[in-house]
């Protein structure tokens, strides 16, 4: 039920607002297993009424980028702007475009 | 029938809720004490929250005693001016806060009760009562699975967490019979469609908490030699008057302040 640290584990949690949206990160909380934790979830993140559906995940099992490496991850795509569909001229006689 | 008196019908009906809007009241405020006392600061908010439906609960169904009996008090007049004799809650819900083990044991049984009692409530005769039962039983449900959660965890824990979830069981259970115990406004209530009869919640409410106790690998207790009775009859511990001293001095050193 507890870490090496003698408290609960972190959990990630991430809501839906409502049908057609995506979940998005809301924050984090501890709990004993994920089923408290969905609870607890529940009680911090919704008692507003703020969504429909819940995820959690442990902190542990996120693996996320580091900042270090952020010049050899993002940058690159800087100077790529034909990557987005603005860089083309749309020929006029294309209809269905 | 008269409408006046002890037991004219408004008078009736005024106590049945009184009853049902009490216990409410008093287990908020007792849950309430909670707050900067659990384990985690996650259960603090989930121990507010459940507080915070009951105290819900409990303005709607003062507010609808007031109005019912007809003399002008409001939700603030019942729940801060009346004094211990006139509370109609159960024991259960007074005594004091033990540990965490405890209130669950308390919280299992109660909201057990609740759930049974408002599905009963769904049809009562009594519109807005039937409103607010509607409404309350989600809530209730979900105090129940709570209470289930940790019962589960705990029992069925670590040697030590059994321990306590087993001693909370044993301290709770002399104050369990009390709730289905059929006060005669209760009988009235549940003769005219008002109510519903507690001893029939007994058997259903029993059922879910033993089938919890089992899977939790905890020990139904045996049946204490002594048992609460009479809180429906305003008669109290002495935990009643610490709480209430809490609950309504502010109210009543600065009546009618607001923020």
């Amino acid at each position: 039920m507890t870490d090496a640290t003698g408290t609960w584990p972190l959990w990630e949690v991430f809501v839906r607002a409502k049908r057609g949206l995506s979940h998005v990160h809301a924050g984090s909380l501890r709990a004993p297993d994920a089923q408290m934790a969905l609870r607890n979830a529940r009680d911090l993140y919704t008692r507003r009424q703020e969504g429909v559906s819940i995820w959690v995940v442990r902190s542990a099992d996120i693996t996320a980028s580091s900042p270090d490496e952020r010049d050899s991850f993002f940058d690159p795509a800087a100077d790529k702007v034909y990557r987005h569909p603005t860089f083309y001229d749309v020929p006029e006689d294309v209809e269905y475009l | 029938m008269s409408t006046t008196g002890t037991t004219g019908t408004t008078a009736r009906h005024t106590a049945y809720l009184l009853g049902l809007g009490d216990d409410a009241l008093v287990y908020a405020q007792r849950l309430g004490e909670w707050l900067t006392r659990a384990p985690q600061i996650e259960e603090d908010m989930a121990l507010g929250n459940i507080g915070l439906d009951l105290l819900g609960q409990a303005r709607a169904l003062l507010t609808r005693a007031g109005e019912v009996e007809g003399r002008g008090r409001d939700e603030d007049d019942l729940a801060y001016l009346r004094d211990e004799r006139d509370f109609r809650n159960v024991h259960l819900v007074e005594r004091p806060r033990g540990d965490f083990g405890q209130e669950m044991a308390r919280l299992l049984w109660f909201s057990s009760y609740q759930h049974e009692l408002y599905a009963g409530l769904l049809g009562s005769g009594d519109e807005v009562l039937a409103g607010v039962a509607g409404k309350a039983i989600k809530e209730v449900t979900y105090h129940r699975d709570h209470a289930t959660q940790w019962v589960l965890r705990l029992g069925d824990g670590t040697e030590e967490s059994h321990r306590r979830m087993q001693a909370g069981l044993e301290a709770v259970q002399p104050y369990v019979a009390e709730l289905f115990d059929d006060d005669p406004v209760s009988v009235w209530a549940a003769e005219t469609g008002l109510g519903v009869l507690p001893s029939t919640l007994r058997e259903p409410a029993t059922g879910y908490v033993h089938a919890v106790l089992e899977q939790a690998t905890l020990t139904v207790p045996e049946e204490p030699r002594w048992r609460s009775r009479g809180g429906r009859e305003g008669i109290h511990s002495e935990a009643m008057g610490y709480l209430l001293a809490e609950m309504q001095h502010l109210h009543r050193s600065h009546p009618g302040a607001t923020w």
